[in-house]
């Protein structure tokens, strides 16, 4: 094999390996989506946070504006602090609200924001201060159960 | 030679003495002066030992076999990491003359193309069949694409690569630096002033380094386009789930990079098995394709135990 021929294999060899490493982080990765903008710094706090993942979405109307930076637990009231990285082309009103959300039936969880109407915008290092916990399902369950049963006792008692 | 003094290592290779009844000296193809005081522990232990008869003579022959076995694994694995610096050491040759590299990565890299190809693709499109499969059990098809993609992506790309990567390239590295050894080419090339390190075995060393990262991201890549194949072209998933949860739940450095980072590792462990299976073996046809065997083995057990260690690492919670 000659030098020329070989140089051309590996060269075609090392092409199409860097090509899939490419597709793999463009097409299959979320490198092409993610924004590498520039961002700001939101915090919330939750009582209840259930699955949310650090790198998780944070949507408003149901388009992505930014991921979960960081979630530490506040052990001055026991809540969950959830730091949020948004992109810096949305602003959000101060008395926006947080809420955590499922993405269909067992689907990931994200932050939920909605838009309130104030009209001084959050800035970075802002927490938001009206928040909703995620619901969890057990909870929601035994909840509907006690009040059922209750309200049969009460019945018939009446 | 350089710097380091690399002598085969004939003393380790000789299976205890008392198993084999064998004349010494009968792989003793340029050992030099060294030889001497390593060739004491791991030589023949008792010489004048008559086959024992006794119940506790044959117990003590077997924890000394066991004792010489010991002993040689560990002699043996010193042995190879101070062959792995010295690759290192010596590999200024193979990088500065890189058309050495390139043509061992012809023959590692681009002539294992097909093989990768191919399984990629077939193990992609059982990925689909079987994981639609499952899904569909939890009306979850549209996950399809997540579950192919970080499957292949985070594990099999890499190791299935590499399992075949050792038993399609490491073989053969082992089986050509083994034979050059057998025919008593390296001696000739040390004869020459010809450091054979340099020259044959650090080129083929970092062109498997180099390549086993690349035919692992085609694997996956692969891998990915036949669950496409079957997922939406064959059973009708929808395509947009298909693509768009991937690319939500693939994180480029969480998932790829590690990816990466994983098969370059299998490479370097791969490579220096192949290497150093080769440079060890006994110089007679049968020590060859032991030596071929040994690498095929050693190295996929290394490779699984390294994604083992490696997954704990990278993936652990979160």
């Amino acid at each position: 094999m000659n030098r020329v021929t070989l140089d051309l294999w590996v060269g075609i060899f090392v092409a199409i390996g860097l090509g899939a490493i490419l597709f793999l982080g463009l097409k299959v990765g979320n490198l092409g989506s993610s924004s590498v903008g520039e961002t700001y710094r939101l915090e919330a706090k939750f009582d209840n946070i259930g699955g949310l993942k650090v790198r998780g979405a944070v949507k408003s109307a149901g388009v992505v504006v930014g991921r979960v930076a960081k979630i530490s637990f506040d052990t001055e009231n026991y809540l969950a602090l959830v730091a949020m990285d948004i992109d810096k082309r949305y602003k959000f009103p101060r008395d926006t609200f947080a809420t955590i959300n499922t993405a269909g039936l067992l689907g990931e969880q994200y932050v939920g924001l909605e838009v309130g109407g104030d009209t001084v915008m959050l800035k970075d290092g802002d927490t938001i201060k009206k928040t909703q916990s995620a619901i969890v399902l057990e909870k929601l369950i035994s909840q509907f159960m006690f009040d059922k049963a209750a309200g049969e006792n009460g019945g018939g008692k009446k | 030679m350089a710097n380091i003094p690399l002598n085969p290592p004939d003393a380790a290779n000789q299976k205890p003495a008392v198993a084999r009844k064998k004349p010494a000296g009968g792989t003793g193809s340029g050992t030099p002066k060294t030889t001497a005081p390593r060739r004491k522990p791991h030589g023949e232990p008792f010489p004048s030992d008559p086959r024992p008869t006794t119940f506790t003579g044959k117990l003590a022959c077997a924890l000394r076999n066991l004792g010489h076995r010991v002993t040689g694994a560990v002699w043996r694995l010193g042995f190879a990491s101070r062959f792995c610096l010295a690759i290192i050491l010596n590999s200024g040759t193979a990088l500065r003359r890189f058309q050495l590299t390139i043509r061992e990565m012809y023959f590692t890299g681009v002539l294992s193309l097909i093989i990768i190809l191919v399984s990629g693709l077939f193990v992609g499109m059982v990925l689909g069949l079987q994981g639609y499969d499952t899904l569909e059990r939890y009306g979850a098809s549209e996950s399809l694409g997540v579950l192919v993609s970080l499957s292949l992506v985070r594990e099999l790309g890499p190791v299935v690569a590499a399992l075949l990567f050792a038993s399609r390239a490491g073989s053969a590295i082992t089986a050509e630096i083994g034979l050059m050894k057998a025919t008593e080419q390296l001696s000739a090339m040390e004869m020459m002033a010809v450091n054979p390190i340099a020259r044959i075995v650090a080129p083929r060393f970092w062109a498997g380094v180099i390549s086993m990262p690349l035919l692992a991201a085609l694997f996956s890549a692969m891998g990915i386009f036949g669950g496409y194949l079957v997922g939406v072209k064959l059973i009708g998933v929808d395509e947009g789930a298909f693509w768009s949860q991937m690319q939500a739940s693939v994180d480029f450095r969480e998932d790829i990079i590690n990816g990466v980072i994983k098969s370059f590792v299998f490479g370097i462990i791969i490579s220096w098995i192949a290497v150093f299976e080769g440079y060890d073996a006994e110089p007679t046809a049968e020590g060859v394709s032991g030596a071929t065997t040994r690498t095929v083995v050693t190295a996929s057990l290394a490779v699984l135990a390294a994604d083992f260690v490696l997954t704990a690492f990278m993936f652990r919670g979160t």
